[in-house]
């Protein structure tokens, strides 16, 4: 009897565990095949909430759900901790020193932000990559009565139009709480445009300087002097700031590196079409812990799930497991707290915004709350 | 292909792109190391030298071959 494994139970490990199971619950039922999923927390979280979280539109419970309930019953799911993947032996090895045997393994487990990586950083910054720092920053938006905002932005990260998103909500959050005029945004970006994408840039520096936000480009955090209240960067500048929110930088899970797997970021090399790990043929990989020159971002994770899952049941039924990746991701951007855009595109296709329209927001909106149905394989 | 030289393959790279992917590497390398970027986006020729420069590291190369520019530094610090 086959077993798949799967580590993670974020987006894209829940999506491939729920297509395959779907499609082959024949199978399944008759103990023909086997679906573990492995993940640290017995709750599935939404990530992108916590960009709300921090504005105090959504709370905790808005985030999460068990991810039993997520998963179809016919689905193994162990809550604990891996302690290293035996690719070699075709096993996973759990902290509590149980084997988990598997034929064909899918490695979802994300990234992890790192501030600790830019001293200071902890102790001077905020940031809304977990629940309890999006707590955290909420209770310093909320005591805010106006001073310097800056936005800090680490590599590499997860959902690259983040840093937008937080600099344009703050900007209206500021105006709708009437202390924009004692408040200064500034907005400072890693490389020498103020996004990664040509056209999202040309796209938002208008924007930008129409809501009267400072840009600062070619800045990559280096130190924070938390006493000072000062972030100076890789390229030699020094900010002042009142409030410092950062999109700090991330790394691969301990758990790649303890697998002896990973670069030493802890991202796995993958295949940018088959998305196996390289140099395995029962290995696939998705989601953040690629080392995939493309967006950590949860649609990338779901979109490339859908690749795995299909290539998992093709292999199963005896074909070779040939469906490719595209490189499409797909992401809304908020524009301010009343309006949205997207962007969509793959490694052919270039993504061109449209103009943010209060429908688009709306939808973004909606999303967060069909957000289940995408875990469940259904959307 | 120089041996110990490291290839950053960003090619067909929208988001984070070539830049960032080439900034994401070189911190995780140590001084002395030398990385080969190649981006198939023609701004690539112009922001990373310019980028290697800011930071203070040093641009061995920076070459086109076939619509793929290949962009060779080397960690200073």
């Amino acid at each position: 009897m086959p077993n798949i494994v799967i580590l993670g139970g974020g987006v894209g490990g829940t999506i491939v565990a729920n297509q395959v199971a779907r499609q082959m619950r024949n199978e399944l039922k008759n103990g023909d095949l086997s679906i573990t999923v492995i993940t640290e927390s017995a709750q599935h979280v939404y990530q992108p909430m916590f960009l709300y979280m921090a504005f105090d539109q959504v709370v905790p419970a808005d985030a999460k759900k068990p991810e039993r309930e997520l998963l179809d019953r016919r689905i193994n799911l162990v809550v604990g901790a891996a302690e290293r993947i035996d690719a070699a032996g075709n096993a996973v090895w759990m902290a509590d020193g149980t084997r988990i045997a598997y034929d064909y393994l899918v490695i979802a487990t994300g990234s992890r932000p790192d501030p600790e990586q830019v001293p200071g950083l902890t102790d001077g910054g905020y940031h809304f990559y977990t629940e309890e720092a999006a707590l955290r920053l909420r209770q310093a938006l909320h005591d805010f009565q106006g001073g310097r905002i800056v936005v800090t932005v680490g590599v590499p990260h997860k959902c690259p139009v983040a840093p937008l998103e937080f600099v344009l909500m703050v900007d209206d959050w500021a105006k709708a709480r009437g202390i924009r005029e004692k408040t200064e945004v500034v907005y400072t970006y890693p490389i020498g445009r103020v996004h990664s994408i040509a056209t999202v840039a040309e796209w938002v520096e208008p924007i930008l300087d129409g809501r009267g936000i400072e840009t600062h480009i070619f800045f990559n955090p280096e130190t924070v002097d938390p006493q000072a209240q000062t972030i100076t960067s890789l390229e030699g500048e020094t900010l002042r700031y009142d409030l410092l929110v950062a999109v700090p930088p991330h790394t691969g899970q301990a758990v790649i590196g303890r697998s002896g797997l990973g670069d030493s970021g802890g991202w796995l090399a993958t295949d940018r079409a088959s998305l196996r790990l390289q140099g395995s043929d029962n290995v696939f990989v998705l989601g953040d812990a690629t080392n995939l020159p493309i967006s950590k971002a949860g649609s990338t994770a779901h979109f490339e799930a859908d690749v795995v899952a299909s290539n998992l049941v093709n292999l199963l039924r005896g074909g070779l497991g040939s469906v490719r990746y595209d490189g499409k991701v797909f992401c809304f951007i908020e524009t301010g707290l009343k309006k949205a855009t997207f962007i969509t595109f793959d490694y052919a296709n270039p993504p061109t915004p449209v103009e943010a329209t209060e429908m688009i927001h709306l939808y973004k909106l909606a999303y967060n709350r069909l957000y289940w149905l995408t875990p469940a394989g259904l959307l | 292909m120089t041996e110990g030289l490291k290839v950053i393959d960003a090619r067909n790279s929208f988001c984070p792109g070539p830049l960032m992917e080439l900034i994401k590497e070189i911190r995780q390398e140590q001084v002395g190391a030398v990385m080969e970027v190649w981006s198939s986006d023609a701004g690539s020729a112009k922001d990373i030298p310019e980028w290697i420069r800011r930071a203070g590291h040093e641009l061995l190369a920076s070459v086109a071959e076939d619509g793929i520019f290949k962009i060779r530094v080397k960690k200073l610090r």
